[in-house]
């Protein structure tokens, strides 16, 4: 695992009385996209700070790129990318002088920043509004932009925090096709999220996060297998005539009980269907899909992950 | 700042907080002004505007007044300096504090220039160096138009321009580290509580003499003061040690805020 380009052990952050990060360990190896999926409040942010070596660690240890944060920031903070979870764009700036003034900031020539400047805008399909102010951008835009922003130091390490939160659905698979892209050409992603599908589409290893521990790890479909079943039958009562979880509970490996629906935990979701309707439960609807991330979350914490 | 004393200065900073990188947040800073001319050009007229009201309006009721060495100078060569020392505190502390607040709290432009190899000794220099620049240009300007005016009497007038951007540099240092201590918007009454008082009393207007001593005394201790004080003697040439007492003064008020500046950004922004 020496060659680990982020590598934590008991790694903690406490903001005064509060523990952001209570202990993890974290290993992430070159050419992967690696995941925290966890809601908000787990620790995902403060982690990401402390990866980026702008929030010192209380305590453990971190070593990125085969660095300490704590001595060697500016050494590192010029090998990544960050993408933090709030958009901190130069309103001041237009939309192309945001890309060669922060390049500029690493030290880079000005020509080069130039040429580099221009083949973002292209990769963020911004090149039609290169001479905008930030703020007549939409969200979507605004975020294609922070992402090439962080490219333009040609990180070997790219840090997404939340990189899709509050995006529309097109906005949303327009941004994962450039991290896709960003994947094949070899550079390393660490990605946060609240979204299980966006675990599911980007990372090739995940950890679980809650609660400023880690709960699980290992790729989404491992986890999946560990955690869950392979189907899952939703099941929606008349609130009048709603069974008990405890008398669904026969007909399936597990039962979670949400406020508006049963999750029932089966191999095969339409015979266990056939099963609880045999038994005269009459559900409203019902739903058989294959097990998420959300029911990994769910089972691992007691909670669902969105709420 | 002398070369021995650099590396002193240097370890009262934060480690690993400087990537001597200041120049191009300056940079930055040109590049957004393009944007916001007429802020920037704005910044010239307010001096000569009470160059033309007070100095030729009220110099016309007021006649002659005892220059720095009691020799008699007409009343818009007296406040000409005093306007010119003011404009450079006006400008930095106007930099160095609202607008640096703005960009600290809501704008977030330091977390962003935080996340790239500068660190905050970088993000401190580079902003006070901008409200330097900025400063030197309208004091180039001013003493243009005083010399315009035949309100300079000595080729010494020539150091009030670096004189100037010391006192620029001072100012803003000094609001800077104020500003990184204030919470919200209501804090900055503070900073007009100061500057205003400062900029009416400080002999911008009317000699020490006329005060009782105790007020003299009080006024003594203020930058402004000092300020104007070096600006006169340099434009009406009357140069002597006094003047270096005025510099050492504000030599220490550089050295302490950007010490504390740099720190305190350094607690604020690597949390
Ligand atoms: N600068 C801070 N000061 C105090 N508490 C903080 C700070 N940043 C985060 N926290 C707290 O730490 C916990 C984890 O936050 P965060 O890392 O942002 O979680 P996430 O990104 O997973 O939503 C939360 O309880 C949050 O309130
Ligand atoms: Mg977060």
């Amino acid at each position: 695992m020496s060659d680990a380009l982020v590598q934590a052990r008991g790694l903690r952050k406490s903001f005064g009385a509060v523990e952001a990060v209570r202990g993890i360990d974290v290993d992430v190896a070159p050419g992967e996209v690696f995941g925290f999926l966890g809601p908000n409040g787990a620790g995902k942010s403060s982690t990401m700070r402390m990866i980026a070596c702008v929030s010192p660690r209380s305590a453990g240890t971190l070593s990125v790129l085969g660095m300490d944060p704590g001595v060697d920031g500016p050494r590192i903070r010029a090998r990544i990318g960050v993408v933090p979870q709030l958009d901190n764009l130069d309103a001041e700036l237009s939309v192309r002088e945001n890309l060669e003034i922060y390049g500029r900031y690493f030290g880079l020539p000005r020509r080069h920043v130039k040429e580099k400047a221009a083949e973002l805008l292209e990769f963020a399909q911004l090149t039609e509004r290169a001479g905008d102010t930030v703020e007549e951008l939409s969200g979507g835009m605004k975020r294609r932009l922070t992402i090439a922003r962080s490219l333009v130091n040609d990180p070997e390490l790219l840090l997404l925090d939340e990189p899709t939160t509050g995006l529309d659905p097109q906005a949303r698979h327009l941004l994962w096709d450039r991290l896709y892209r960003l994947k094949r050409e070899g550079v390393t992603q660490i990605v946060t999220t609240h979204y299980m599908d966006e675990a599911e589409q980007l990372c090739d290893r995940l950890v679980v996060m809650d609660g400023g521990v880690i709960a699980a790890e290992g790729s989404p479909a491992e986890l999946i297998g560990r955690y869950s079943t392979r189907e899952v039958l939703e099941l929606r009562f008349d609130p009048e005539h709603r069974p008990t979880a405890e008398a669904l509970e026969r007909h399936a490996e597990r039962v979670e009980e949400l406020p508006d629906r049963f999750l029932l935990y089966t191999v095969d979701g339409e015979r266990t269907h056939g099963d609880v309707v045999g038994a005269g439960f009459v559900p409203l609807s019902s739903l058989v899909r294959r097990s998420s991330l959300e029911d990994v979350f769910l089972r691992l914490t007691g909670r669902t992950l969105v709420d | 700042m002398s070369a021995p004393a650099a590396p002193a200065l240097w370890r009262l900073l934060p480690a690993g907080s400087y990537a001597g990188r200041a120049r191009m947040m300056m940079v930055r800073s040109a590049t957004a002004s393009r944007r916001t001319w007429l802020a920037f050009v704005s910044g010239f007229f307010e001096p000569l505007f009470y160059l033309l009201a007070m100095g030729t309006g009220l110099g016309s009721l007021v006649g002659d007044l005892p220059g720095p060495d009691g020799q008699p100078i007409s009343y818009a060569a007296f406040i000409a300096p005093g306007l010119l020392a003011a404009s450079a505190m006006n400008g930095a502390v106007f930099d160095s504090t609202y607008n640096v607040f703005f960009k600290l709290h809501y704008a977030r432009l330091y977390d962003s220039m935080l996340a790239t190899p500068l660190g905050p000794v970088d993000v401190a220099l580079g902003e006070i160096g901008w409200a330097l620049l900025r400063g030197g240009l309208y004091a180039t300007a001013f003493l243009s138009v005083m010399a315009g005016f035949g309100l300079i009497e000595s080729p010494w007038a020539l150091l009030a321009l670096p004189a100037a951007l010391l006192v620029a540099f001072a100012f803003a240092a000094i609001g800077m580290a104020a500003t990184s201590f204030m919470r919200s918007w209501q804090d900055f009454d503070l900073v007009t509580l100061a500057v205003l008082p400062m900029f009416l009393f400080s002999t911008t207007f009317y000699p020490l003499s006329v005060y009782p001593r105790w007020l003299q005394i009080v006024v003594e201790c203020l930058p402004l003061y000092h300020a104007v004080e070096l600006m006169r003697g340099l434009t009406t040439g009357v140069v002597g040690a006094g003047l270096l007492g005025h510099l050492a003064y504000f030599v220490v008020m550089v050295v302490v805020g950007v010490v504390i500046a740099a720190r305190r950004l350094d607690r604020l922004l690597l949390r």
